[in-house]
């Protein structure tokens, strides 16, 4: 089907360190000009009607491919975590990045080891040529320090980014939430927050000897991210992420055993939520991504231990973000660089930015209206969600993919 | 030996308001009076109980109580049926071992299918801390935890604090000293959370490896030296050792265990000279604790916790199920 040039106008361009009022013209599915003096034959108007115009988010590590909750949350490219598979061979990414087209691109994030079993490196070059654009280690980390260094040269020689799940194995066998009161006034089995921290320390050491780049997907804790700030002030080629349950929840949302605040890594102390809002606004995290698992009953409603972990996190990651800026934390610029450009970069895209020549993957944004979660109304295929009722502003209201109006 | 502590009704909130609760998941939802008011109750039981031949109420006929095992039990079990029975209930016991739990049943379809059998009350011991109250969220009937994970065990606390009372008078104003595997025991935290809330100064007593961590939150003061710990104590709580856990992971071994941590009657000239002994058993002697302690005619309170239990455990079957039955005042 021919796409005709669309222009939207009337939009506040999120382009700049504020919000600005102006138009943007898509051609052939990629943005031809900002603020267009004139059109094509044939354009199309949309009257945004003063509601942001964004990049489409670009959700870094999710864990199944879940159209419609990313459609409703403004997603248009997700980087799918390599543990349903695992995806450890070039036929399997192949077919993990056809899964979402055309309206959604997914990019699949290839197994770093066999299995990820953390024992022998996976094809990690034939997986690239599939399509992988990074490589992760999945939902837990390479044990094995001899590995990982040999997995890091070998990734970086390649030009690939390896995603590194930071939570030192030994310390946390068996623990489902943070030592504090509240582990121990359940009586669950919990790990000191510092397994995160010695897991980063051994990494960093490796890309400072390697050069090799690395994404720390989510750190959540104060000694965690000083270690990533020094990390950044020496110069290592290092990024971090982290998603919006461990900026708005501490581990007094698993009172009550409420298995959809069980999380990997687990919630975190009061104090260490706020290291990571003062990380988000001083720079050091540079990702903010759901970590999209939505998981079923059969998965949830258990006894807290036997839950799995994870939550459906794709619907509210826009709204939760919209909320940094209220509070101040960030800039609206700066929140689509951390949902957006950071990991358009990282992915080595042409997306995650409203610039002439990118991909016209774009979202209008009515930033205040108000709604409130509710788990059993989500688009997700499971409605497993930390904030479910908690009162939120901000939506995506439309959705383009490569110019393609989506929703 | 006095029971001369129990209160008049008046003392209490009249009917229901007296025990606002509809299950009894843990000590942590209760008050000071609250707890007052089982033990209380409990005392009448205990008389029958002693009373000779007929040890009978009959004011549970009619009801049918299941007592839903998901963790071997022997003690426990007994206790809650004989409780159940000497009101008069229909008492059926459920062993995982048994049941389709085994079969790949989700908890909470053995809920539903408890629930669908229109119990009046169930009483269920897990392995896993959270798992009555999931439970709980899903029947119509009240529900009696009898154990779950590391979380709660309340009738043992509550029948804890009851021996305390009657041995020394009162149970606030004292010091406490919980011993042993604390990490790992529900009963040490459904302890901890009754007497610190009936004023007492409470201790725990253990090595490093099975302290939880920020448990001073909990209103504590913790000891890794077994000596200190039990200074000028009026109650030695020692709790049960698992033999998994003296396999090297936790502790070197048994043998170095007793030597640091074991009740010996040397360390127990430590503590104050009437201070009592109790267990929850069962008991590892020789271990945790030494067999002339364990068996002391005056200081340990090892019977008398297990005679406790059934008084305290028809108190919270009658006062639990007191809506269902119509009596007044709780509705």
């Amino acid at each position: 089907m021919e796409l005709k040039p669309l222009h939207i106008v009337g939009a506040l361009l999120i382009d700049g360190d504020t919000p600005r009022p102006g138009s943007l013209l898509i051609v052939d599915g990629r943005i031809a000009a900002i603020d267009p003096t004139e059109l094509p034959d044939g354009t199309e108007t949309v009257d945004a009607k003063g509601q942001w115009l964004a990049p489409g988010i670009i959700d870094l590590g999710v864990f199944a491919t879940d159209k419609p909750a990313f459609h409703f949350g403004g997603i248009t490219r997700a980087a799918l975590m390599p543990d349903n598979g695992p995806l450890d061979g070039a036929g399997l990414v192949e077919r993990a990045a056809k899964a979402g087209k055309p309206d959604l691109w997914v990019h699949p994030l290839a197994a770093a080891t066999k299995g990820l079993a953390g024992k022998e490196l996976a094809e990690i070059g034939l997986m690239k040529q599939a399509g992988a654009r990074a490589i992760a280690t999945g939902r837990g980390r390479i044990a094995d320090a001899g590995v990982m260094r040999r997995v890091l040269s070998y990734a970086a020689s390649l030009g690939l980014v390896t995603i590194i799940h930071a939570e030192d194995e030994g310390l946390t066998a068996g623990a489902v939430a943070t030592d504090g009161e509240m582990a121990t006034r359940l009586g669950l089995p919990s790990a000191p927050a510092i397994a995160e921290a010695m897991a980063i320390a051994r990494d960093l050491a490796l890309v400072e000897e390697t050069g090799a780049p690395v994404h720390f997907r989510q750190v959540t804790t104060a000694r965690g991210l000083d270690l990533i700030r020094a990390a950044k002030a020496k110069g290592l080629p290092v990024l971090c992420g982290i998603t919006p349950a461990h900026l708005f929840l501490s581990d007094t949302a698993i009172g009550d055993f409420r298995t959809f605040a069980r999380l990997s890594p687990p919630l975190r102390s009061e104090d260490d939520r706020h290291a990571c809002l003062a990380a988000i606004a001083d720079g050091t995290i540079d990702i903010l991504s759901s970590g999209h698992d939505p998981r079923g009953p059969e998965d949830k409603r258990l006894p807290f231990a036997e839950a799995q972990p994870g939550m459906a996190g794709a619907e509210t990651l826009l709204a939760m973000g919209l909320q940094l800026v209220r509070d101040g934390h960030v800039t609206p610029a700066r929140l689509f660089d951390l949902l957006a450009g950071t990991p358009a970069a990282l992915l080595g895209v042409d997306a995650g930015k409203l610039a002439v020549g990118k991909e016209a993957d774009l979202i209008l944004v009515d930033a205040d209206a108000p709604w409130q979660v509710d788990a059993k109304k989500m688009a997700a295929y499971a409605g497993n969600t930390p904030f479910d009722g908690m009162p939120v502003q901000g939506r995506a209201t439309a959705v383009w993919k490569g110019g393609s109006r989506i929703r | 030996m006095t029971t001369s502590t129990t209160r008049p009704a008046s003392d209490y909130p009249p009917g229901g308001d007296a025990f606002r609760h509809r299950h009894l998941i843990g000590i942590a939802q209760l008050t000071p009076w609250e707890i007052s008011y089982v033990l209380d109750a409990a005392e009448e039981w205990v008389d029958m109980n002693r009373s000779g031949a007929a040890k009978h109420d009959d004011r549970l006929a009619g009801l049918t109580i299941i007592n839903a095992f998901f963790e071997n039990s022997t003690r426990t079990l007994l206790s809650f049926e004989i409780a159940g029975k000497r009101l008069g209930a229909d008492v059926v016991n459920m062993h995982a071992a048994q049941s389709s739990v085994k079969k790949g049943e989700t908890l909470i379809d053995t809920a539903m299918t408890l629930n669908a059998m229109r119990a009046d009350a169930i009483v269920i011991r897990h392995a896993s801390s959270g798992a009555v109250q999931l439970i709980a969220d899903k029947v119509d009937c009240p529900v009696l935890n009898a154990g779950d994970g590391r979380h709660e065990h309340p009738t043992q606390a509550l029948l804890d604090a009851l021996t305390i009372r009657r041995r020394l008078g009162k149970v606030e104003g004292l010091t406490i000293a919980i011993c042993g595997d604390v990490l790992h025991s529900r009963v040490a935290r459904s302890n901890i959370l009754a007497l610190t809330l009936l004023g007492n100064e409470v201790r725990v007593v253990a090595p490093p490896t099975l302290t939880p961590p920020a448990i001073d939150r909990m209103h504590v003061t913790t000891f890794t030296d077994m000596d200190e710990g039990l200074k000028d104590a009026d109650v030695v709580m020692m709790l049960r050792l698992q033999n998994e856990r003296m396999d090297g992971a936790y502790l070197p071994s048994a043998r170095e265990y007793h030597a640091l941590y074991g009740l010996t009657p040397k360390r127990l000239e430590k503590a104050k000279p009437d201070a009592i002994v109790m267990h929850p058993g069962p008991m590892n002697r020789g271990v945790e604790i030494d067999s002339s302690i364990a068996d002391h005619p005056t200081r340990s309170t090892i019977t008398e916790q297990v005679e406790m239990g059934v008084a305290v455990r028809m108190a919270c079957l009658d006062i639990l199920t007191r809506r269902k039955r119509g009596v007044v005042g709780w509705n």
